[in-house]
């Protein structure tokens, strides 16, 4: 149990140095022409494999099941505009349904 | 996200984000409980580290019979995106003394994709901190609620909370396919994370993917091209 402890210690103080690290870091080195780019792209590949890990994996597989459909709709209801909150319930609902049905 | 979206839209939507994926807790606290871990550490864990990914990535390794230091270190590897969003929402947010030790905290995936995809700065604002607080009010209780009802919680996989919760990262993600380059950076970041999750520990795919995707940005697209300036 006191190992635990540790290392939750250890997650707790490492997560947070490393997120005040980021908002700490000079303004120069934020005007820097690079980072300026890079910040741009960041959102864009930690996004996408956010998605692809959370959508298609499960574990260390990579799997394709009922989430896909969720997805699917998803992405059909951010074509058509659908504001985030009603997109995520449908999202939510349509991948509930085809668990239900494949039970 | 257009132009004309208001203030009380931007509220509205942030604390959609924030309740929703703070219910998501639950199956922290849950998880957390039945891999070994107290009440109290799991609620620890979800006040002092507050970064989902990393706590779950936590619980992988304890459960699996791994050292909790393991554990820790592969956390906080995934913590590390966290520091590139801190660059990111710098210049936004620009908070000094105690106001950023306060802000650094809520520093998460949610809270900065609801405020990067916001082009007026005060906007921007107020999606970071509607949703990191709302995230970090309801991620807490549920933690405890779920630690609390143990195993007894039914799966949230049975109502699609899985599939929301990727359909969230992909509606942050949506307003930044703009241009040809994103869209096809985030195919590549997407197909480097999902051929990397077999073979390296959880989170890494994450970041590798990332990371690459950002890579190839810098080197191969025209600094013409990107985001919101197309």
């Amino acid at each position: 149990m006191t190992e635990i402890w540790w290392g939750v210690l250890a997650v707790a103080v490492g997560c947070y140095a490393l997120k005040l690290l980021g908002l700490s870091v000079p303004e120069r080195v934020l005007e820097h022409p690079l980072t300026v780019r890079a910040a741009a792209f960041i959102p864009v590949g930690l996004l996408a494999a956010l998605v692809a890990v959370q959508g298609f994996s499960t574990g260390s597989e990579v799997v394709v099941d009922a989430r896909v459909v969720g997805l699917g709709v998803a992405a059909v209801l951010l074509w058509r505009k659908v504001p985030f909150l009603p997109m995520l319930i449908a999202a939510a609902a349509a991948t509930a349904l085809v668990r239900l049905v494949a039970g | 996200m257009s132009d004309e979206t208001s203030d009380r839209q931007v509220v509205a939507d942030s604390l959609g984000v924030g309740i929703g994926v703070g219910l998501y807790g639950v199956s922290f606290g849950a998880l957390a409980t039945t891999s070994g871990l107290s009440v109290l550490q799991a609620c620890a864990l979800s006040l002092l580290a507050f970064t989902g990914a990393s706590q779950f990535a936590f619980l992988g390794v304890v459960a699996a019979g791994g050292a909790p230091l393991t554990g820790a270190l592969t956390a906080v590897l995934l913590g590390v995106r966290n520091t590139f969003y801190g660059i990111t929402l710098a210049p936004i947010l620009r908070v000094k003394g105690l106001r950023r030790l306060g802000t650094a905290h809520v520093v998460i995936d949610e809270s900065t994709a609801m405020s990067v995809v916001r082009d007026d700065p005060r906007q921007a604002r107020l999606g970071f901190y509607w949703t990191g607080l709302s995230i970090f009010a309801v991620w807490n209780l549920m933690t405890l609620v779920g630690a609390v009802a143990g195993e007894r919680i039914g799966d949230p996989r049975a109502i699609g909370l899985d599939a929301a919760v990727a359909a969230a990262f992909l509606g942050l993600l949506w307003p930044r396919l703009d241009s040809t380059a994103a869209r096809l950076l985030a195919l590549l970041a997407a197909a480097v994370a999902l051929g990397l999750v077999p073979f390296t520990p959880p989170g890494a795919p994450i970041i590798i993917g990332g990371v690459v995707a950002v890579l190839v940005g810098l080197t191969f697209v025209p600094t013409t091209a990107r985001g919101a300036d197309d």
